[in-house]
C-alpha cells in the first residue's frame, strides 16, 4: 500500500535542517502499524510526508500505484481528500460546526450535496456510536467523544489509509482504550492504519512498530522497546 | 464554483455572525462611507438644481446690455454724457455680428399702476417682440404670448404675470384664466391674452415675473414716447460660440458708433448668462470634485478597515483553515471562502447605506419641493448601479490581502498550532 524509497527532507532556513535521511518503507495493506520515535526524530515530519500535508526533496513515496511527488496544490488537496484519513492529536474539530457536519465536511470539497452528504455522515457517526450526538457542538463532546467524530469524519471518503497523529494523546485511560478498540476493530474490516505514536501502550497495539530514530528507520529493537518489556 | 452553493451562504453568515459586534463596527465603515458619497452626491445636485432653478426660463447662452452715462471724456465729448442704445444698432448688430443668433430690443417701465376693477396694484412694464421668448421663455399659462400682429397693430394687449391675477382678479380664485379681460395701465386699457406661468424666487431681468406686464414693443413705444430709444438690449449667440466672447464684439460696435471710449467700463453694463451659468458649473464641478474625494476616503478607509478585519479573522481562523486543507480543502476554496466573505461583508453594508442615503435624499427632497417644485436631490439609478459595481470592487480588492494571507496557510499548520 505504502512504499518509501530513500526518502530525503531538509527543512530550508538559516540553518538548514536535514530531517529526513533516507527513510525506506513498506507498508502493505491492510496492516497496522505504529511509527515510534522520541521527539525530534522526524516522525512528524514523516507524518506529514506520509499524508501529503508536506513536499519531500528526494526518493520516491507510492501511496497505491500513485507516485506522489510534487504534486500541485490542487491535486495535493484532491489525494488528501480521498486517499487519506486524519486523526490529529487535539482533535481539530471545527468548533462551530456541529458534530454531523464535521463528519460531512470532506464530502462538501468533493461537491457532494447537503442533503446526501448528511445522511451519510449520519451513517458513519453511528459506526462510531455517536448517532445521537450528531447535533452537538465539539465543546459539548467528552475528550473521547471528540476524537470518535474525528476518525468518522476520516472515515467518510473511504480512504486508502488512516493516519492518525497521537490519537491519544490527549485523551485519559479509558477513552484511549475505546478509541484504540475502535481503531483495531477498523483494522479488522481491512483498513490500513498508520499510528504515529510515542506511547509504548499504543504501540504495542500495532501489529508492526517501526522506530525513528535520527531521521532513519531502526531495525532492531531499541532502548525504548527493551525497558517497556521490563516493565 | 461553489459560490453560489447554499452551504458556502451558510459558512459566509456563521463566520460572519459568530463576532457580530466586530462585524456590525468593520461593516459600518464602508455604510458610513457609501452614505456619505451619495448623500453629498444628491445634495450637490440638489443645490445645482435648485440653483438652476433661478435662471430657469432664460437661454443659458444670453446677454443683456444697457446703456449708462459715460466715465471718460473721448473724441470730444465730455464725461458724464448720457446716451441711449437705439434701435439702428440692432439691425447694425445683426448685420455686422454674424454669431448673434437673436438680437431684441426691449422697454421698461418701473412701477405702473395696474387697476381692474376696484383692485389695483404696482407692476412693471416690459415692451417686447415676440423674439424675446426666445430670451426669456415666459412659460406661457393660459392664453398666447405676444406676436408679430400685436406689435404690427400697435395692440393694446397684454401678458400679466401670474400675481398680478391673484390680486386683481380674486375672484377667479387660483389659477384662474385672465383671458379676454382688461386690465387699466396708467389709465390705458389693455386686453389680457396670456398670463405668464414664471414663478418668484428667480433671476428675471427687470424686476419680479410675477408682477410683470409684457406689451407690444411698439405699443409701449407708442405710449410712453420711447422713440428709438432701447432700454434693455438682449441678445443670445448661437449655440457653437461662447455668449462672453460675442458680447465684446456688440460692446465694441456700439462703442464706436457712440463715440464712447473703448476704456470706458461704466457706459455699458453687460450681463451675461453665460458667465453665470460658466461660474456655477465651475462651482459645482468643485464641489462635486470634493464630494468625490470625502466620500471615496471614507469608503477607502472602510474597505481597509474590511482587509484588516478579514486579516484578523485569518490569523483566528489558521487552525480552522489548515484543517480544512487537510481534509481536502483546495487553496482555491480557502481563497474564496474569505473573498466572498469580504465582498457580502462589503455589499450588504453598502447596500443599507444607498438605501438610507436614498431614503434620507428623499425626505430632503421632499422638504425642498415645498419651496422649489423641480429640485432634484435624488441620485440617478445609474449612479447606485455604479456604486454597488465600485463596492463589489473595494471588497474584493479589501478581501485580496486576507485571502492570500489564507492561501498560504499550509495544511501542517492546524497540526503544529496546537
Amino acid at each position: 500500500m505504502i512504499t518509501l524509497k530513500n526518502i530525503h527532507k531538509t527543512y530550508k532556513s538559516a540553518q538548514p535542517l536535514h530531517v529526513l535521511k533516507g527513510i525506506d518503507l513498506n507498508i502493505e495493506d491492510g496492516e497496522f502499524v505504529a511509527i515510534m520515535g522520541a521527539s525530534g526524530s522526524g516522525k512528524s515530519t514523516l507524518l506529514n510526508v506520509l499524508g501529503i500535508l508536506d513536499d519531500y526533496d528526494e526518493g520516491e513515496y507510492y501511496l497505491g500505484d500513485t507516485l506522489i511527488k510534487n504534486l500541485n496544490e490542487r491535486k495535493a488537496a484532491d489525494y488528501r481528500n480521498r486517499m487519506i484519513g486524519f486523526i490529529f492529536q487535539s482533535f481539530n474539530l471545527i468548533p462551530f460546526k456541529n458534530a454531523m457536519e464535521n463528519v460531512a465536511l470532506p464530502l462538501f470539497y468533493q461537491g457532494v450535496s447537503r442533503r446526501k452528504r448528511n445522511a451519510i455522515a449520519m451513517e458513519y457517526l453511528d459506526k462510531v456510536g455517536l448517532r445521537d450526538w450528531a447535533d452537538h457542538y465539539p465543546n459539548e463532546l467528552s475528550g473521547g467523544q471528540k476524537q470518535r467524530v474525528a476518525i468518522a469524519r476520516a472515515l467518510i471518503t473511504h480512504p486508502k489509509i488512516i493516519l492518525a497523529d497521537e490519537p491519544t494523546g490527549a485523551l485519559d485511560s479509558k477513552t484511549t482504550i475505546e478509541v484504540l478498540d475502535l481503531l483495531k476493530e477498523l483494522h479488522q474490516q481491512g483498513m490500513t492504519i498508520i499510528v504515529v505514536t510515542h506511547e509504548l501502550d499504543v504501540g504495542q497495539q500495532a501489529d508492526r512498530i517501526i522506530n525513528i530514530i535520527d531521521g532513519q528507520v531502526c531495525h532492531g529493537k531499541t532502548e525504548y522497546q527493551e525497558n517497556g518489556k521490563t516493565k | 464554483m461553489r459560490i453560489f452553493d447554499s452551504d458556502q451562504w451558510e459558512e459566509i453568515f456563521d463566520s460572519l455572525s459568530r463576532n457580530r459586534s466586530r462585524t456590525f463596527l468593520t461593516a459600518f465603515g464602508i455604510f458610513w462611507g457609501i452614505f456619505m458619497l451619495i448623500l453629498l452626491m444628491g445634495g450637490g445636485n440638489g443645490l445645482k438644481s435648485m440653483l438652476a432653478q433661478n435662471f430657469a426660463g432664460f437661454a443659458s447662452n444670453s446677454g443683456f446690455m444697457v446703456s449708462n452715462a459715460t466715465s471718460q471724456p473721448y473724441k470730444g465729448f465730455s464725461r458724464g454724457r448720457e446716451w441711449h442704445i437705439e434701435l439702428e444698432d440692432v439691425e447694425r448688430v445683426k448685420q455686422c455680428i454674424p454669431q448673434i443668433d437673436v438680437c431684441t430690443p426691449t422697454l421698461r417701465n418701473w412701477g405702473s399702476n395696474a387697476v381692474a376693477d376696484d383692485h389695483s396694484m404696482r407692476v412693471q412694464l416690459t415692451g417686447e417682440y415676440p423674439e424675446y421668448t426666445k430670451v426669456e421663455n415666459p412659460k406661457i399659462r393660459h392664453g398666447r404670448a405676444l406676436n408679430d400682429v400685436d406689435n404690427l397693430q400697435h395692440r393694446k394687449v397684454c401678458v400679466v404675470g401670474k400675481r398680478i391675477v391673484e390680486e386683481l382678479f380674486p375672484s377667479l380664485g387660483k389659477d384662474g384664466n385672465p383671458c379676454g379681460r382688461l386690465i387699466q395701465i396708467d389709465n390705458v386699457y389693455y386686453t389680457i391674452v396670456g398670463v405668464s406661468g414664471k414663478g418668484e424666487g428667480g433671476i428675471s431681468i427687470g424686476g419680479n415675473a410675477t408682477t410683470s406686464v409684457h406689451l407690444p414693443y411698439t405699443t409701449m413705444q407708442q405710449m410712453y414716447n420711447r422713440g428709438k430709444n432701447v432700454d434693455i438690449l438682449c441678445l443670445t449667440a448661437k449655440s457653437q460660440y461662447k455668449m462672453t466672447d460675442v458680447q465684446y464684439k456688440v460692446e465694441d460696435l456700439l462703442k464706436r458708433q457712440h463715440y464712447i471710449s473703448p476704456d470706458d467700463t461704466q457706459a455699458l453694463v453687460k450681463i451675461n448668462t453665460e458667465a453665470v451659468f460658466s461660474m456655477v458649473d465651475n462651482l459645482f464641478t468643485g464641489v462635486s470634485i470634493l464630494v468625490w474625494m470625502i466620500g471615496l476616503g471614507t469608503l477607502i478607509s472602510g474597505a481597509i478597515g474590511v482587509s484588516n478585519i478579514m486579516i484578523v479573522t485569518v490569523k483566528e481562523r489558521t487552525t480552522e483553515i489548515g484543517i480544512r486543507r487537510a481534509i481536502g480543502a483546495t487553496a482555491r476554496d480557502i481563497l474564496s471562502m474569505i473573498m466572498s466573505e469580504s465582498i457580502v461583508l462589503t455589499l450588504i453594508a453598502g447596500m443599507s447605506g444607498i438605501t438610507f442615503a436614498v431614503f434620507v435624499l428623499n425626505l430632503i427632497e421632499k422638504g425642498a419641493q415645498s419651496d422649489t417644485p423641480d429640485a432634484q436631490f435624488q441620485i440617478t439609478f445609474g449612479l447606485a448601479v455604479g456604486a454597488a459595481l465600485l463596492l463589489s470592487m473595494l471588497g474584493l480588492a479589501a478581501g485580496l490581502a486576507p485571502a492570500l494571507r489564507a492561501m498560504n496557510i499550509k495544511p501542517v499548520d492546524a497540526m503544529r498550532d496546537e
